[in-house]
Protein backbone atom coordinates (compact mmCIF):
# COMPACT_ATOMS: atom_id res chain seq x y z
CA UNK A 1 0.00 0.00 0.00
CA UNK A 2 0.98 3.15 -0.91
CA UNK A 3 0.97 6.53 1.65
CA UNK A 4 -0.11 9.96 0.43
CA UNK A 5 2.04 12.93 1.61
CA UNK A 6 -0.08 15.13 4.11
CA UNK A 7 0.46 17.93 1.32
CA UNK A 8 1.11 18.59 -2.54
CA UNK A 9 3.89 21.01 -3.22
CA UNK A 10 1.87 22.76 -6.07
CA UNK A 11 3.02 25.24 -8.14
CA UNK A 12 1.04 27.65 -10.36
CA UNK A 13 2.13 29.99 -13.27
CA UNK A 14 0.19 33.61 -12.37
CA UNK A 15 0.04 36.66 -14.43
CA UNK A 16 -0.74 37.74 -17.84
CA UNK A 17 1.75 37.89 -21.01
CA UNK A 18 2.94 40.70 -19.86
CA UNK A 19 4.03 39.62 -16.44
CA UNK A 20 4.59 36.24 -16.12
CA UNK A 21 5.23 34.38 -12.54
CA UNK A 22 4.90 31.07 -10.76
CA UNK A 23 3.84 30.96 -6.99
CA UNK A 24 3.95 27.89 -5.15
CA UNK A 25 0.97 26.90 -2.58
CA UNK A 26 0.56 24.11 0.00
CA UNK A 27 -2.60 22.12 -0.89
CA UNK A 28 -4.15 18.82 1.74
CA UNK A 29 -3.70 15.86 -0.27
CA UNK A 30 -6.55 13.50 -0.26
CA UNK A 31 -7.01 9.90 -1.49
CA UNK A 32 -9.11 10.87 -4.41
CA UNK A 33 -8.41 13.74 -5.43
CA UNK A 34 -8.46 15.53 -9.37
CA UNK A 35 -6.11 18.44 -10.45
CA UNK A 36 -9.23 20.11 -11.14
CA UNK A 37 -9.60 20.12 -7.31
CA UNK A 38 -6.49 21.14 -6.24
CA UNK A 39 -6.82 24.28 -8.47
CA UNK A 40 -10.04 24.81 -7.01
CA UNK A 41 -8.71 24.67 -3.32
CA UNK A 42 -6.13 27.16 -3.93
CA UNK A 43 -8.79 29.30 -5.27
CA UNK A 44 -11.31 28.74 -3.04
CA UNK A 45 -8.63 28.58 0.46
CA UNK A 46 -5.47 30.41 -0.87
CA UNK A 47 -6.18 32.96 -3.62
CA UNK A 48 -9.60 33.83 -4.69
CA UNK A 49 -7.69 35.83 -7.36
CA UNK A 50 -6.37 32.78 -8.90
CA UNK A 51 -7.91 32.81 -12.54
CA UNK A 52 -9.18 29.50 -14.69
CA UNK A 53 -11.70 27.52 -16.47
CA UNK A 54 -14.14 24.90 -15.86
CA UNK A 55 -17.45 24.21 -16.48
CA UNK A 56 -19.09 20.18 -16.57
CA UNK A 57 -16.18 18.64 -14.20
CA UNK A 58 -17.22 15.40 -16.03
CA UNK A 59 -14.76 15.39 -19.02
CA UNK A 60 -17.54 16.54 -21.54
CA UNK A 61 -17.36 20.42 -21.86
CA UNK A 62 -13.63 20.40 -22.90
CA UNK A 63 -13.03 23.80 -20.61
CA UNK A 64 -10.41 22.47 -18.16
CA UNK A 65 -7.53 21.38 -19.72
CA UNK A 66 -4.45 22.97 -18.66
CA UNK A 67 -0.63 21.87 -18.43
CA UNK A 68 0.24 19.39 -15.77
CA UNK A 69 3.83 18.63 -15.12
CA UNK A 70 4.63 19.71 -18.62
CA UNK A 71 2.05 17.47 -20.08
CA UNK A 72 -1.58 18.82 -21.41
CA UNK A 73 -4.35 17.17 -19.49
CA UNK A 74 -7.90 17.08 -18.56
CA UNK A 75 -7.61 18.65 -15.22
CA UNK A 76 -11.03 17.25 -14.28
CA UNK A 77 -10.57 13.57 -15.13
CA UNK A 78 -7.30 13.69 -14.14
CA UNK A 79 -6.23 12.13 -10.59
CA UNK A 80 -3.10 13.72 -8.51
CA UNK A 81 -1.90 10.21 -7.67
CA UNK A 82 -1.39 9.17 -11.42
CA UNK A 83 0.53 12.41 -12.33
CA UNK A 84 2.28 13.42 -9.08
CA UNK A 85 3.63 10.29 -7.23
CA UNK A 86 5.95 12.52 -5.34
CA UNK A 87 3.60 15.11 -4.80
CA UNK A 88 4.58 18.05 -6.53
CA UNK A 89 2.75 19.86 -9.15
CA UNK A 90 3.61 21.85 -11.46
CA UNK A 91 0.26 23.82 -13.34
CA UNK A 92 0.57 26.25 -16.47
CA UNK A 93 -2.16 27.35 -18.60
CA UNK A 94 -2.53 25.44 -22.35
CA UNK A 95 0.87 25.47 -24.43
CA UNK A 96 0.60 26.97 -28.20
CA UNK A 97 -2.01 30.03 -26.90
CA UNK A 98 -1.86 33.23 -25.83
CA UNK A 99 -2.54 33.55 -22.18
CA UNK A 100 -5.62 35.44 -20.91
CA UNK A 101 -4.63 35.55 -17.04
CA UNK A 102 -2.75 32.49 -14.61
CA UNK A 103 -4.42 29.72 -16.03
CA UNK A 104 -6.78 30.84 -18.85
CA UNK A 105 -5.82 30.33 -21.72
CA UNK A 106 -7.05 32.07 -25.01
CA UNK A 107 -8.80 29.52 -27.33
CA UNK A 108 -9.60 32.14 -30.10
CA UNK A 109 -6.94 31.13 -32.30
CA UNK A 110 -7.88 27.79 -31.84
CA UNK A 111 -11.77 28.51 -32.75
CA UNK A 112 -10.53 30.74 -35.16
CA UNK A 113 -8.78 28.26 -37.50
CA UNK A 114 -11.79 25.58 -36.82
CA UNK A 115 -14.04 28.50 -39.27
CA UNK A 116 -10.44 28.56 -41.31
CA UNK A 117 -10.50 24.71 -42.34
CA UNK A 118 -13.87 25.01 -42.75
CA UNK A 119 -14.37 22.58 -40.15
CA UNK A 120 -18.10 23.46 -40.26
CA UNK A 121 -21.31 21.54 -41.31
CA UNK A 122 -22.27 23.28 -44.93
CA UNK A 123 -26.16 22.10 -44.98
CA UNK A 124 -26.72 19.90 -48.03
CA UNK A 125 -30.62 19.96 -47.03
CA UNK A 126 -33.27 22.62 -45.88
CA UNK A 127 -34.70 22.05 -42.83
CA UNK A 128 -38.42 21.11 -44.93
CA UNK A 129 -36.58 18.24 -46.92
CA UNK A 130 -35.17 14.48 -46.16
CA UNK A 131 -31.57 14.02 -44.99
CA UNK A 132 -29.34 11.75 -45.60
CA UNK A 133 -29.61 8.94 -42.89
CA UNK A 134 -26.73 7.88 -41.30
CA UNK A 135 -25.74 4.27 -41.18
CA UNK A 136 -23.13 3.13 -39.51
CA UNK A 137 -21.83 0.33 -41.72
CA UNK A 138 -20.97 2.87 -44.81
CA UNK A 139 -17.30 3.35 -44.87
CA UNK A 140 -17.36 7.19 -45.18
CA UNK A 141 -19.28 7.06 -41.91
CA UNK A 142 -17.34 4.74 -39.92
CA UNK A 143 -14.19 7.06 -40.82
CA UNK A 144 -15.90 9.97 -40.03
CA UNK A 145 -17.17 8.03 -36.99
CA UNK A 146 -13.96 7.96 -35.48
CA UNK A 147 -13.43 11.42 -35.26
CA UNK A 148 -16.53 13.14 -34.19
CA UNK A 149 -16.28 12.90 -29.89
CA UNK A 150 -13.78 15.44 -29.79
CA UNK A 151 -15.10 17.81 -26.72
CA UNK A 152 -12.82 21.20 -28.41
CA UNK A 153 -10.29 21.07 -25.60
CA UNK A 154 -7.82 22.06 -27.60
CA UNK A 155 -5.50 19.60 -25.89
CA UNK A 156 -4.06 18.03 -29.12
CA UNK A 157 -3.54 21.66 -29.99
CA UNK A 158 -1.24 22.41 -27.45
CA UNK A 159 0.42 18.77 -27.76
CA UNK A 160 1.44 19.85 -31.47
CA UNK A 161 5.12 20.70 -31.86
CA UNK A 162 3.99 21.69 -35.22
CA UNK A 163 1.69 23.96 -34.19
CA UNK A 164 4.60 25.42 -31.64
CA UNK A 165 6.69 25.67 -34.43
CA UNK A 166 4.60 26.87 -36.90
CA UNK A 167 2.01 29.50 -35.80
CA UNK A 168 -0.16 29.67 -38.80
CA UNK A 169 -0.65 25.49 -38.97
CA UNK A 170 -4.11 24.79 -38.24
CA UNK A 171 -3.72 22.39 -35.77
CA UNK A 172 -5.37 18.75 -34.97
CA UNK A 173 -8.21 19.29 -33.85
CA UNK A 174 -9.56 21.85 -36.67
CA UNK A 175 -8.07 19.12 -39.11
CA UNK A 176 -9.77 16.30 -37.81
CA UNK A 177 -13.29 18.22 -37.81
CA UNK A 178 -12.76 18.60 -41.74
CA UNK A 179 -12.28 15.09 -42.07
CA UNK A 180 -15.08 14.14 -40.24
CA UNK A 181 -17.12 16.69 -42.10
CA UNK A 182 -15.70 15.44 -45.54
CA UNK A 183 -16.46 11.92 -44.69
CA UNK A 184 -20.42 13.10 -44.10
CA UNK A 185 -23.11 12.76 -46.55
CA UNK A 186 -24.74 15.44 -45.09
CA UNK A 187 -21.92 18.41 -45.56
CA UNK A 188 -22.24 19.82 -49.03
CA UNK A 189 -19.07 21.24 -49.73
CA UNK A 190 -16.59 19.00 -50.09
CA UNK A 191 -14.17 21.19 -52.40
CA UNK A 192 -14.50 24.05 -49.57
CA UNK A 193 -13.05 22.27 -47.32
CA UNK A 194 -10.21 20.33 -49.79
CA UNK A 195 -9.35 24.01 -50.65
CA UNK A 196 -9.03 25.29 -47.20
CA UNK A 197 -7.06 22.42 -45.98
CA UNK A 198 -4.34 22.43 -48.76
CA UNK A 199 -3.58 26.21 -47.83
CA UNK A 200 -0.44 27.75 -46.20
CA UNK A 201 -1.29 26.17 -42.97
CA UNK A 202 -3.33 23.35 -43.97
CA UNK A 203 -3.06 19.40 -43.28
CA UNK A 204 0.71 19.52 -45.28
CA UNK A 205 2.29 21.15 -42.59
CA UNK A 206 1.93 17.52 -40.88
CA UNK A 207 4.97 15.86 -39.96
CA UNK A 208 3.13 13.24 -38.41
CA UNK A 209 4.74 13.15 -35.12
CA UNK A 210 1.67 11.76 -33.03
CA UNK A 211 1.61 13.99 -30.16
CA UNK A 212 -2.15 14.88 -30.88
CA UNK A 213 -2.53 11.00 -30.96
CA UNK A 214 -1.06 10.40 -27.75
CA UNK A 215 -2.27 12.80 -25.75
CA UNK A 216 -5.86 13.17 -26.54
CA UNK A 217 -8.32 12.64 -23.67
CA UNK A 218 -10.69 10.70 -25.52
CA UNK A 219 -8.49 8.22 -27.62
CA UNK A 220 -9.18 9.78 -30.76
CA UNK A 221 -6.32 9.78 -34.06
CA UNK A 222 -6.29 12.95 -35.53
CA UNK A 223 -3.12 12.37 -36.84
CA UNK A 224 -5.07 9.20 -38.75
CA UNK A 225 -7.85 11.86 -39.93
CA UNK A 226 -4.76 14.44 -41.29
CA UNK A 227 -3.07 11.50 -43.31
CA UNK A 228 -6.68 10.85 -44.38
CA UNK A 229 -6.78 14.95 -45.61
CA UNK A 230 -3.55 14.54 -47.50
CA UNK A 231 -4.62 11.83 -49.25
CA UNK A 232 -8.02 13.24 -50.04
CA UNK A 233 -6.17 16.36 -51.18
CA UNK A 234 -3.49 14.88 -53.52
CA UNK A 235 -6.27 12.48 -55.19
CA UNK A 236 -8.42 15.72 -55.68
CA UNK A 237 -5.63 17.21 -57.44
CA UNK A 238 -4.45 14.50 -59.73
CA UNK A 239 -8.41 14.06 -60.62
CA UNK A 240 -8.07 17.57 -61.52
CA UNK A 241 -4.92 17.72 -63.57
CA UNK A 242 -7.00 13.67 -65.61
CA UNK A 243 -10.59 15.97 -66.15
CA UNK A 244 -8.90 19.19 -67.44
CA UNK B 1 4.02 27.51 -44.78
CA UNK B 2 3.73 24.08 -46.99
CA UNK B 3 0.70 24.13 -49.57
CA UNK B 4 -0.34 21.20 -52.00
CA UNK B 5 1.79 22.27 -53.94
CA UNK B 6 5.05 22.28 -52.60
CA UNK B 7 3.96 19.04 -50.48
CA UNK B 8 3.62 17.50 -53.71
CA UNK B 9 7.01 18.35 -55.24
CA UNK B 10 8.76 17.19 -52.28
CA UNK B 11 7.31 13.86 -52.56
CA UNK B 12 7.58 13.29 -56.14
CA UNK B 13 11.18 14.41 -55.88
CA UNK B 14 11.36 11.52 -52.90
CA UNK B 15 10.01 9.07 -55.37
CA UNK B 16 12.15 9.96 -57.92
CA UNK B 17 15.11 9.76 -55.23
CA UNK B 18 14.49 6.72 -54.03
CA UNK B 19 15.42 4.37 -56.96
CA UNK B 20 18.08 6.71 -57.79
CA UNK B 21 19.82 6.39 -54.52
CA UNK B 22 19.84 2.88 -54.08
CA UNK B 23 21.65 2.45 -58.05
CA UNK B 24 23.76 4.85 -57.07
CA UNK B 25 24.88 3.26 -53.81
CA UNK B 26 24.84 -0.32 -56.35
CA UNK B 27 27.32 1.00 -58.55
CA UNK B 28 29.60 2.97 -55.97
CA UNK B 29 29.71 -0.87 -54.11
CA UNK B 30 30.30 -2.40 -57.54
CA UNK B 31 32.84 0.50 -58.95
CA UNK B 32 35.35 0.12 -55.84
CA UNK B 33 35.69 -4.17 -56.21
CA UNK B 34 39.73 -4.25 -57.36
CA UNK B 35 40.62 -0.62 -56.84
CA UNK B 36 39.13 3.02 -57.97
CA UNK B 37 41.17 5.22 -60.23
CA UNK B 38 39.96 8.76 -61.66
CA UNK B 39 40.58 7.18 -65.19
CA UNK B 40 38.08 4.19 -64.72
CA UNK B 41 35.01 6.50 -63.47
CA UNK B 42 35.54 8.84 -66.30
CA UNK B 43 36.22 6.19 -68.72
CA UNK B 44 32.64 5.24 -68.01
CA UNK B 45 30.91 8.62 -67.39
CA UNK B 46 32.50 10.59 -69.89
CA UNK B 47 30.19 10.97 -73.38
CA UNK B 48 27.48 8.53 -71.86
CA UNK B 49 24.08 10.00 -72.28
CA UNK B 50 22.58 7.53 -69.82
CA UNK B 51 25.07 8.61 -66.71
CA UNK B 52 24.16 12.05 -67.64
CA UNK B 53 20.45 11.29 -67.29
CA UNK B 54 20.97 9.31 -64.16
CA UNK B 55 23.02 11.86 -61.96
CA UNK B 56 21.06 14.98 -64.21
CA UNK B 57 17.64 13.91 -63.13
CA UNK B 58 19.09 13.13 -59.41
CA UNK B 59 20.40 16.69 -58.66
CA UNK B 60 16.88 18.21 -60.24
CA UNK B 61 15.31 16.02 -57.39
CA UNK B 62 17.82 16.61 -54.83
CA UNK B 63 17.76 20.25 -55.17
CA UNK B 64 14.13 19.87 -55.68
CA UNK B 65 13.62 18.25 -52.46
CA UNK B 66 16.50 19.53 -50.11
CA UNK B 67 15.02 23.21 -50.54
CA UNK B 68 11.88 22.27 -49.50
CA UNK B 69 12.89 20.59 -46.94
CA UNK B 70 15.46 23.17 -45.46
CA UNK B 71 12.13 25.61 -45.61
CA UNK B 72 10.56 23.56 -43.13
CA UNK B 73 13.59 23.96 -40.99
CA UNK B 74 13.82 27.43 -41.18
CA UNK B 75 10.47 28.29 -40.74
CA UNK B 76 10.06 26.34 -37.83
CA UNK B 77 13.10 26.32 -35.82
CA UNK B 78 14.91 29.90 -37.42
CA UNK B 79 11.54 31.48 -37.45
CA UNK B 80 12.09 33.06 -40.97
CA UNK B 81 8.66 33.81 -43.13
CA UNK B 82 7.09 35.35 -46.21
CA UNK B 83 9.55 36.58 -48.75
CA UNK B 84 12.82 35.93 -46.89
CA UNK B 85 11.79 32.10 -46.54
CA UNK B 86 10.79 31.92 -49.91
CA UNK B 87 14.32 33.51 -51.13
CA UNK B 88 15.85 30.74 -48.84
CA UNK B 89 14.16 28.30 -50.52
CA UNK B 90 14.75 29.55 -53.79
CA UNK B 91 18.50 29.97 -53.40
CA UNK B 92 19.02 26.65 -51.60
CA UNK B 93 17.27 24.69 -54.64
CA UNK B 94 19.22 27.45 -57.21
CA UNK B 95 23.05 26.82 -55.41
CA UNK B 96 21.89 22.53 -55.51
CA UNK B 97 21.06 22.79 -58.88
CA UNK B 98 24.21 24.91 -60.27
CA UNK B 99 26.79 22.74 -57.76
CA UNK B 100 25.38 19.60 -59.11
CA UNK B 101 25.23 20.33 -62.49
CA UNK B 102 28.58 21.66 -62.90
CA UNK B 103 29.39 18.15 -61.05
CA UNK B 104 27.58 16.02 -63.76
CA UNK B 105 28.41 18.18 -66.73
CA UNK B 106 32.49 17.92 -65.42
CA UNK B 107 32.03 13.90 -65.32
CA UNK B 108 29.89 13.08 -68.35
CA UNK B 109 31.19 15.59 -71.02
CA UNK B 110 33.10 13.68 -73.61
Amino acid sequence: MTTTPDTLRVTVQRGTAAALRRETFDVPAYENQTVLDVVTWIQQMADPTLSYRFACRVGMCGSCAMMVNGVPRWTCRTHVKKVAADGELDIAPLRNLPVIKDLAADMDPFFDKWVAAEARLHPSAGRDEAFDPVTSQEPARAEADLGIECINCGICYAACDTVAGNPDYLGPAALQRAWTLLNDSRDADRDGILAAVSGKGGCHNCHSMGSCAQYCPNDLNPMRAIAGLKRETVRAAWGRKRDA
Amino acid sequence: MLDLRLYMAQRLSALVMTPLVLGHIAVMIYAIQGGLSTAEILGRTQGSLLWFLFYGAFVIAVSIHAAIGLRVIAHEWGGLKGRTLDGLMWAVGAGLLALGARAVLAVTLP
